[in-house]
This record gives C-alpha cells, structure tokens and sequence, in this order.
C-alpha cells in the first residue's frame, strides 16, 4: 500500500514539521489576504457604482472573460520577469488576478438589485448614495460574497504558484522535493487546501446569513 | 527527479544564452528566432497536448455535469447537496488537488484530467440545471396541452429552451479549462504550462518561452471562446427572429 503510506508519511510530516509550514503557512497567508484586500478596495466600490448606475456592463463582462482567460500562472512569471521577486511585485499580479470576480459580481448584484425597491426608496426620499448601501447592497449581498468568495479561493491558489516562482510561502517547499521529500510536498498541498478550505467555509457562511437574512417573508 | 516527479526540467533543452542570438542573450521579451526554431519541437506539441486535455476535461465534465443536472431536475431535493458537491470540489486549489492525486494515480494525464473535470462541474451543472428550471410554466402548460408526452416536453421544449444557458456554461467551462491546465505542468510536462514552467524555472526567467507559451494558452481560450459563440449562435436560430 505505496499510497497510504505517502499519505501517512505526509501527515506525520506536518507535526515533525509543525514550525516550517506554520511560517511557509503564514507567507502563503499574508501573500494572499494582502492582495485580496488590495483587490477589494479597487473592484468592491468600482463594482457597487458601476452596478448602481447601471453602466459599464461591457467592462464588467470584458474585466471577467479576460480574468478567465489568462493563465495565472504565466501572468506570475510575467510579473516577475519584469518586476522582479519580491512581496508586493507577486502582491500586484495576485491582484490583478483577485478583481474580475469581485467587479463581476458585485456588478450582477447591484444592477440585479430590485428595480421597484430602489425606486422605492428613492420616493422616500433616501440619497443615491443610502439606495446603494442600504438597499442594493443588502438585496446583492450573497451574490458580491459569492464573487469574494471565489477570488479567495483563486487567490490563495495561485499565491502557493508564486512560491515556485521564488515569491515564498508553501509553494516553496512543493518545489523542493530534493530537500523536503514527497512527504513535505504533500504536507504542503495539504495546508494550502485547508487554508483555501477555512477561507471558504467562512466566507460560506457569511453568504448563507447574507441570504437568509434577505429571504422574501411570506 | 523526486518519485513525484513535479516538473523540474523534464521538458526539452533551454537555448545557451552564451551562444544564442544577441536577442536571446539580452533575454528579450519576444524572439521570434527562437519562437520559429522551436515551433515544431517545444510549442505546437505542447498546443496540440493542451487541446487534448481541454477537450477530454470539458467532454468528460459535460456528460457528468449532465446526468447530474438530469438527476437533480427529476428529484427536486438532490439539487441543494449536489450544488454544494460540485461547489466544494472548486474550494480545493488546482496546485493542491493535482499534487494530491499523484500518489493515487500517479504522473499521468489521468491526474492532471481528474482536477480538470471536477472544476468544470462547478461552472457546468449548476448552468445546465438552470437551463432546465427556466422554461417558463406557460410554455410548459402549453406544451402539455397539445398532447405531448414528458419525454417529448422534454427533448421538443425543455432541452432546446435550455440551450443558451448550457452553452453560456460550456464558454466559461471551457475557457477557465483552459487557463487551469497551465498549472497542470507542475505534476508532468504536458500542455502549454510545461514551457511555462520551464521558463520560470531558468533563474533569470526565459522571456521568450514565457510569452510564447502564455500567449498561446490566452490565444486558445479566445478561439474557443469564439467558435462556442458561433455554435450557440447556430443552435438557437430563433433568438434572433425576435
């Protein structure tokens, strides 16, 4: 049994090793949520507005077909070849990479927000910008969590490729068989996936509240 | 090389910068000596292999993503558990899931397929199940008033009603496919990822390659975007009497 044996071997290597991927662990991390975070202050508000206003439909559908269609871990190399190795030159690709689901969705929610409410609430008398962030936003909200929700995922990913391209992290060690053995190797692929799988979890369930609390009530 | 063997220099031999071109030895961005020199040995086998795998991923994710969809039309409460299988299977990172399989079914192009597959359900099965759901009931009441039988409503009304949205899904599928598998080349040299890698493996990355390899995956992508396009245009011949 060669497979359950590398398995075991992988899994013993994580507590043999617990220091080394915690720090690789904490690289991959910071990598990630730092250009998610750079990725939501540009796509979250262009998205909102654009979606509010009801414009910009062909930019939204372009920035998402091109988002799909590039091949992220050329664009890392790219990045590299012209930037350099360095946090905040994979940081700048890493965010090129976060924004297409976030602007997408967050489009699709606010400019599939209900027409009737939003004019609604405009009679009321509520200001352009109270309509997006009390009405809209509310209405869209597991839909622009679903899009971030999605660009974690993509993000965290491809921050581990960074590693093979110099950039650190866990990536690091899964491009080191020499030095780490398959078993580190897998150990590493197996932190990468539990930390995409907790991002998701989380941010799942943020979008499961979002929806229920704006479930129609009978 | 390891026993799992992830991509280091199993592809073919960089050019000697001492001794290439004055455009290789500066490292430029784009070579086209090099590009024309190594089209036949390095970059149209690695296209051919990347369609290859495109094709098989979305061929094989399509049927699947299909009979799901089919199974969740006709029991209602599968729907909910089966949308989240095939939403878990995308929260795995492609780098993880195809380092994963290697001790399961180890460097072949049955690992790298695998991973493919289950990302194109995530796209493809909540599209088509969509598809099938939005025929609108007036139509349907209509149709079962004419006599047609459920299997007749279903192949005469609902499928070809459900068309655009199924190949809305196929787009996507097909084009995200295709930048994924890039990443596949950290298991084998196969596809276009392996002269990506490759370049990024030299320590002053190889522009050339890079760009050749990479522009060449973004290149599939747009024609198979396009010629989907066509095909949906073709298929629903009526969306645009109206």
């Amino acid at each position: 049994m060669i497979v359950a044996s590398l398995f075991v071997d992988a899994l013993r290597f994580i507590p043999d090793h617990a220091a080394l991927l915690l720090d690789k662990a904490l690289e991959t991390v910071k990598l990630a949520f730092t250009a998610l975070g750079i990725s939501l202050l540009i796509a979250l508000p262009l998205g909102l507005w654009l979606g509010h206003r009801h414009r910009g439909l062909t930019l939204s559908l372009g920035v998402s077909s091109l988002g799909r269609a590039l091949p992220s871990i050329a664009l890392i190399g790219v990045f590299i070849a012209w930037l350099g190795v360095g946090f905040w030159n994979v940081t700048v690709a890493l965010v090129v990479l976060g924004i297409p689901p976030i602007l997408t969705n967050s489009y699709a929610a606010v400019d599939g927000a209900d027409r009737d409410a939003v004019e609604a609430a405009r009679g009321v008398g509520l200001t352009e910008l109270q309509i997006l962030t009390r009405v809209e936003l509310p209405l869209g909200l597991p839909l622009v969590l679903a899009g971030i929700r999605i660009a974690a995922v993509f993000v965290i990913a491809t921050a581990t490729i960074a590693g093979i391209a110099g950039g650190g992290g866990l990536g690091e060690i899964m491009d080191n068989p020499v030095t780490y053995n398959e078993s580190g190797v897998l150990a590493a692929a197996f932190c990468v996936a539990a930390i995409a799988l907790l991002t998701a979890l989380v941010l799942g369930l943020a979008q499961r509240a979002a929806s229920r609390r704006m479930a129609p009530r009978a | 090389m390891s026993a799992l063997g992830l991509a280091d220099g199993g592809g073919p031999v960089i050019p000697d910068f001492g001794q290439g071109s004055a455009c290789l030895r500066h490292n430029h961005w784009f070579c086209k000596s090099w590009v024309a020199q190594h089209w036949s040995d390095i970059l149209q086998p690695a296209l051919v292999q990347h369609i290859y795998l495109t094709v098989i991923a979305v061929g094989v994710g399509f049927g699947l993503s299909f009979g799901l969809a089919l199974i969740a039309f006709r029991f209602r409460f599968l729907g909910p558990p089966l949308g989240a299988a095939t939403d878990f299977l995308y929260t795995l990172p492609s780098i993880a899931l195809f380092i994963l399989l290697v001790p399961v079914t180890g460097l072949t192009v049955t690992t790298i397929e695998i991973p493919l597959v289950a990302y194109t359900l995530f796209v493809l099965y909540p599209n088509i199940l969509a598809g099938l759901r939005g025929v609108p009931p007036e139509v349907l009441e209509s149709a079962r008033g004419m006599g047609l039988t459920r299997a007749q409503i279903f192949w005469r009304v609902e499928l070809p009603l459900a068309v655009p949205a199924i190949l809305a899904g196929l787009r996507v599928a097909t084009v995200a496919t295709i930048s994924i598998a890039t990443v596949a080349a950290i298991v084998i040299y196969y596809g276009l990822g392996g002269p990506v890698f490759d370049a990024i493996g030299q320590p002053d990355i190889f522009r050339t390659e890079l760009l050749a390899a990479g522009g060449l995956a973004i290149l599939l992508a747009l024609t198979a975007d396009a010629l989907l396009a066509l095909l949906q245009r073709a298929l629903t011949p009526w969306s645009r009497l109206r």
